[in-house]
């Protein structure tokens, strides 16, 4: 075996010029499906990157009904739905792997609820308990946060995220500012901001909700116990969890979901369409990456072109070599060699031929995906998976073609190839 | 080595190109066939070989009957019994004259330095030891006809047969190569050579004649030597 891929080797570099030529195609096609799946996984790593937020892996559940977010800003709180206790929270704390587990509030407000002087702002307000910067991935970029004093002393305090004080004060510090909410005045003490960003897909007026209903004027927090000074105390509640990794959060909301419904809603309730659904960010970057991948699979397909024509080069420059080299097959197979060690040696210089152009294909299209990313700025990543593959598929491809050669060759008749030169 | 009985009543559907040819060659023999172009004698070269069987007939080659052997076992018999020398070497170009000598035994199985070290001794055998490394191309017509003879040698064959040695050589250098058999037969050797030049043939201890298929009685020859 060993003698026969050196010999193959041999036989290869005897020819650089044909050999090389003939790898060209598998060298284009594999270059070429290099380039797409790099491309492909770095998009893909890119959408789960934007959209999960490093390191943030927060996972929102909120009460819906049919499927959309039930909204208290134009509808009563529901019947049947029981608020959630610090047994249930405690309960979810605990599931596996979460790392915060915070209870909040939220509604959407327009109709001038709240006001900075003469300016009327629409956003999303939220109730929020002391875990719930932590578990929601946000951190503090102006002021202070909320402190216990805030919680316990019910005082009139409000945090805004980065979209809200654009929106109610522009490029100047909101700190120290009154907002008056349904009247009650607020001071701003802080400004937080979420790593998170990313573009998601509408399907569903619910995934609206979920991801650009509630973000569009921004969101301003207020210390979850202050609630009732301006809403109903009985209001039901959303519950957001730190996930350990972005790789429980599929389940962990699923987790919660069944817990949350199972616990808060009644039999009638549930009859209703009312459940506690997760914001599944997961199936998100999925639906992206799906949506991505469809269009990028038929450029492979069209790469897998490629390597079909390459292949059938390879077998014709086969072809070529068997008949020059008949003399050589008949004086093997006169000295002893069985038909099937001469199947093997040019089956094996076939994958050889293949292999060497799928290694040069493999390197010309890391080298083409590094420039094109780096020319248009779009995301590529090596796949080491996908690396191995092609060299692979590329050794099978010199099996395949190779194999109507290399047949040929081990049925010359010896006589017949001995007095042919 | 045992006694080799040829024996072939040969008929192809239409042409019948060997005729019920009868043939011995003992252990230490040196036989000469000669017949002219068109006579059969390239076919039953063939057959002796072990390239092709017979159509009928029996062909015992050293106590085995190989005539209805399968494609692999020939390919096995020609291995270990037999040794080829062409008229045109049939030397690999890309392999030195060392590995080129060594090729049958890979086949058999041998180890790569134990095939080198016997391919050396065996060019060593035909006064080519000072150049196992060159290339066929690199050397002369009779001299790449002796590292074929000494392809042929390596795996000490029972019957060394030979097809118009010296065809494709100039009178010097066949002289050499025939020099060459004649000294193999003497220290052993069983030797089958085919040409169609009475010269060659008249080294020959027997000379067999073929004509249209068959062949002629023995006759006198060149005798010894």
């Amino acid at each position: 075996m060993l003698e026969n891929i050196s010999l193959a080797f041999q036989g290869i570099w005897a020819h650089k010029m044909r050999s090389f030529l003939t790898m060209l195609g598998i060298i284009i096609g594999i270059a070429s499906i290099i380039t797409i799946v790099s491309t492909i996984k770095g998009t893909n790593d890119q959408i789960k990157e934007s959209l999960i937020g490093s390191g943030t892996n927060a996972v929102t559940v909120q009460l819906s009904q049919s499927g959309s977010v039930y909204d208290m800003s134009w509808q009563a709180p529901p019947e049947g739905v029981s608020p959630i206790t610090e047994e249930t929270l405690q309960q979810l704390a605990d599931l596996d792997n979460v790392v915060a587990a915070s209870l909040f509030s939220s509604r959407q407000v327009y109709n001038s609820e709240i006001c900075f002087g003469n300016t009327a702002w629409s956003g999303t307000l939220y109730g929020v308990d002391e875990d719930y910067f932590a578990a929601g991935g946000y951190r503090l970029t102006v002021g202070r946060g909320f402190l216990a004093d805030d919680f316990s002393k019910f005082r009139k305090v409000a945090i805004l995220d980065a979209a809200a004080s654009a929106v109610i004060f522009g490029s100047a510090s909101p700190v120290g500012e009154i907002l008056e909410i349904k009247g009650e005045p607020f001071t701003v003490v802080g400004v937080v901001d979420r790593a998170t960003a990313g573009e998601y897909v509408i399907e569903s007026y619910r995934d609206y909700d979920m991801y650009y209903g509630s973000n569009a004027g921004g969101k301003v927090f207020i210390p979850l116990g202050d609630w009732p000074i301006i809403y109903r105390f009985d209001e039901p509640q959303g519950v957001i969890l730190k996930a350990a990794s972005t790789d429980d959060m599929t389940r962990l909301g699923q987790q919660a979901e069944d817990l949350l419904t199972a616990s808060q809603i009644s039999a009638d309730a549930a009859q209703n369409g009312f459940a506690y659904k997760s914001d599944d960010l997961m199936a998100q970057a999925a639906k992206i990456q799906e949506l991505s991948n469809a269009t990028n699979n038929q450029l492979l397909w069209i790469a897998g072109i490629s390597l079909l024509v390459g292949g059938i080069g390879v077998m014709n420059i086969m072809l070529v070599t068997v008949t020059e080299r008949t003399g050589e097959i008949g004086l093997k197979k006169a000295i002893g060699a069985r038909k099937r060690r001469i199947l093997w040696q040019f089956l094996t210089e076939a994958a050889a031929l293949t292999s060497i152009g799928g290694v040069l294909g493999v390197a010309a299209g890391v080298g083409l995906s590094r420039f094109i990313a780096s020319a248009m700025g779009t995301p590529s990543a090596v796949s080491y998976p996908a690396i191995a593959v092609a060299v692979l598929f590329s050794m099978l491809i010199g099996v395949i073609f190779g194999m109507i050669p290399a047949v040929k060759a081990a049925n010359l008749n010896p006589i017949d190839a001995l007095r042919r030169e | 080595m045992h006694n080799i009985c040829k024996d072939y009543p040969q008929g192809r559907e239409v042409v019948k190109i060997l005729k019920n040819v009868e043939l011995t060659v003992d252990q230490g023999d040196y036989l000469a066939i000669m017949g002219p172009s068109g006579s059969g004698k390239t076919t039953l070269m063939n057959l002796i070989g072990c390239l092709d069987v017979p159509t009928s007939g029996v062909y015992l080659l050293n106590g085995e009957d190989v005539s209805k052997a399968s494609e692999n076992r020939l390919a096995d018999v020609r291995n270990s019994t037999l040794g080829f020398v062409f008229q045109s070497f049939y030397l690999l170009p890309k392999l030195t004259a060392r590995e080129n000598v060594a090729l049958p035994l890979l086949y058999a199985g041998v180890k790569k330095r134990e095939r080198l070290r016997r391919a050396e001794a065996a060019l060593e055998m035909v006064g080519l030891g000072e150049r196992v490394d060159f290339m066929p191309n690199q050397l002369s017509g009779g001299q790449q006809q002796r590292v074929a003879i000494a392809r042929a040698m390596i795996n000490a064959p029972k019957l060394l047969l030979a097809d118009e040695p010296t065809g494709a050589l100039d009178s010097a250098s066949g002289q050499q190569v025939m020099d060459l058999f004649d000294e193999l037969n003497e220290n052993g050797a069983t030797i089958v050579l085919i040409t169609h030049e009475p010269k060659v043939g008249a080294r020959a201890r027997r000379l067999r004649r073929i004509l249209d298929g068959a062949l002629l009685p023995e006759e006198g020859g060149g005798a010894d030597g």
